[in-house]
């Protein structure tokens, strides 16, 4: 399975209140938080970016609250991936769990300007620029978690354990 | 093999001999927590698998608390499921109304947490638990779901840091200036991934508020939990809560920690962090001249007894200055009750202060206290990141209550002692 869209690029230590401001928090219907996908860290994203799109972000992406909202914010928004030097560790299990693919590589990030043509494959977490025609890998993901994947997700994986 | 408090606690709830950091575990888990903002989301997957009880009624808390009392009708919406799924599931631990308190300040005081524990919450301030001795962590709406059907969470176990807190702490300082300036120290992911193990001779004299403060704050560093192995303080405060047996946990003299970082805390004054990352930390000496429209004192971080004692000992006799909103909010409803029969009220009041049920309400921009645009808060709360408690052109800059007390009376960002002498 491979990924491809044009990049947004975002800065360090994205916050959860960025990726979806708490005054929307009083519902958790994913269609209502797409509308407010990264709203406070550009009012305008959710109007610019196409559904198949990658965001592409600095260390730390994802900091701050727990809300699952943010990722599945920007699930429901059509994001196909999120591409950042690091992640804050909720958000990072919370994309496990809720199945929105995250891939860990600075090189990458620092490759890859606003508008550039981006492809990444699900299985060997490769990422390729394809406006500049450059090859990164991302930090493997371990094993249980692909597992999660595998199984399709943690509930998935519940179930199985529940029979 | 030696191990940290943390290592042990994880390694006894994974039925294991030890671990090690990096090593994926499950663990049964003590408490599973979720608020009006998390628990519909766990509630529907719950529901969506086709489970039918929790794995236990005891261990399964909800803290209807971020948008309480509710402020519109979405939100009541989000309550009304997690009221029906508390009935339906028999829960010992559902608060409302007037039960509510601001969930990380009443489950320590209720003695639903206590030492020893394993404790997730789909909330990111579940660390503050790690005051009590307790592995305490937040996790999103999907792991409370598989909990509150399994009864276990899986884990990396994380890298232990260290920190060492030395000599004399100068006045005004409290546990907040502590966490605050050490996340100015090590950064908002400096401690990514990883257990923060607080201790020292300063630690040890620490009240069990300031402590709660500091572990409350670890997520901020990115912390994975805060922790302070328990003591002679810790044991008089769950003494007379504890609602479990509980069980006090200590690192071994030669475990091993990833990072050691010592200071003299003789050098830090309050802190201030200033928009809109807390690791834009100042000396309060070091501000300059800041004007606030809006002081907010309470949260998960400071709401509680000691926090509302020091901003009364500065308010006593003042006046907030005139078009500075002053919000009080004592975080559960029997700090509510102790504040009101110490007299700590009367003095809010003919300060001009507004006092606020338990919310957390203005701290994540809910409700009770938002910014308009071009405002500036000086909050006593954990994050003052863009638009964290309103508009997104407004600003929050993060204190101490001390501080925060002296901040509303001058109108200006404001050092204690330029309001009264201790």
């Amino acid at each position: 399975m491979k990924f491809k869209g044009k990049a947004w690029k975002f800065g360090a230590d994205i916050d959860t209140d960025q990726i979806i401001p708490a005054r929307y928090l009083n519902t958790s219907d994913p269609k209502e938080l797409a509308k407010h996908c990264m709203e406070d860290a550009d009012p305008d994203f959710i109007k610019k970016m196409k559904p198949g799109d990658i965001i592409v972000a600095g260390k730390n992406f994802g900091c701050g609250s727990s809300r699952e909202h943010a990722p599945i914010s920007i699930k429901a928004a059509g994001i196909s991936c999120v591409i950042a030097k690091s992640f804050a560790r909720i958000f990072y299990r919370n994309s496990f769990n809720m199945g929105l693919p995250i891939f860990e590589s600075p090189a990458a990030v620092d490759s890859i300007a606003e508008g550039d043509e981006v492809e990444v494959h699900m299985d060997t977490g490769r990422i390729v620029n394809l406006t500049k025609n450059k090859t990164f890998d991302s930090q493997p993901i371990p094993p249980f978690m692909q597992e999660l994947i595998s199984t399709g997700g943690l509930m998935e994986w519940v179930k199985k354990k529940i029979g | 093999m030696p191990m940290t408090i943390t290592e042990k606690i994880l390694a006894k709830h994974a039925g294991l001999k030890e671990v090690r950091p990096g090593q994926l575990i499950n663990a049964k888990v003590d408490i599973a927590l979720g608020n009006d903002i998390t628990a519909p989301i766990a509630i529907k997957e719950f529901k969506g698998v086709g489970a039918g009880k929790v794995f236990d009624k005891n261990k399964v808390v909800l803290v209807p608390d971020h948008f309480t009392p509710n402020k519109d009708i979405k939100s009541a919406e989000q309550c009304k499921i997690l009221r029906n799924f508390a009935k339906e599931q028999k829960l010992t631990h559902h608060f409302e109304g007037g039960e509510v308190g601001i969930e990380h300040a009443l489950l320590p005081e209720q003695g639903i947490v206590v030492p020893g524990d394993l404790v997730i919450g789909a909330d990111s301030h579940t660390c503050t638990y790690g005051a009590l001795g307790a592995f305490a962590t937040g996790v999103g709406s999907t792991d409370l779901a598989a909990a509150m059907i399994i009864g276990e969470a899986w884990f990396k176990v994380p890298e232990s840091m260290k920190f060492i807190y030395r000599g004399k702490l100068n006045k005004w300082v409290d546990g907040k200036d502590l966490i605050l300036y050490t996340i100015g120290n090590i950064g908002v992911d400096g401690a990514l991934y990883r257990a923060m193990e607080f201790c020292g001779p300063v630690i040890d004299k620490l009240s069990m508020d300031s402590r709660l403060s500091m572990c409350n704050m670890a997520i901020e560093a990115g912390g994975k939990n805060g922790i302070i192995v328990p003591d002679k303080i810790t044991k008089a405060y769950v003494d007379k809560r504890a609602e479990r047996p509980y069980k006090f946990y200590t690192s071994d003299g030669d475990a091993v920690y990833c990072n050691v970082r010592e200071y003299d805390c003789s050098k830090i004054e309050p802190q201030v962090a200033f928009p809109h990352l807390p690791e834009n930390t100042k000396n309060i000496t070091d501000v300059g001249t800041i004007t606030i429209d809006q002081v907010v004192i309470g949260s998960c971080t400071n709401g509680r007894m000691e926090d509302l004692r020091i901003a009364a000992k500065i308010l006593r006799g003042k006046k907030v200055a005139p078009y500075v909103r002053l919000i009080i909010i004592p975080a559960t409803p029997l700090i509510y009750k102790q504040a009101m029969e110490e007299g700590l009220f009367v003095i809010y009041l003919k300060a001009g202060a507004i006092i606020s049920p338990p919310t957390c309400g203005p701290c994540l921009g809910g409700h009770m206290g938002i910014l308009a645009e071009g405002e500036r808060a000086l909050a006593t709360t954990n994050r003052n990141f863009v638009g964290r408690m309103g508009h997104p052109k407004s600003e929050v800059y993060l204190a101490n209550p001390a501080v925060a007390a002296a901040t509303a009376v001058k109108g200006r960002i404001a050092h204690p002692e330029e309001v009264v002498r201790k």
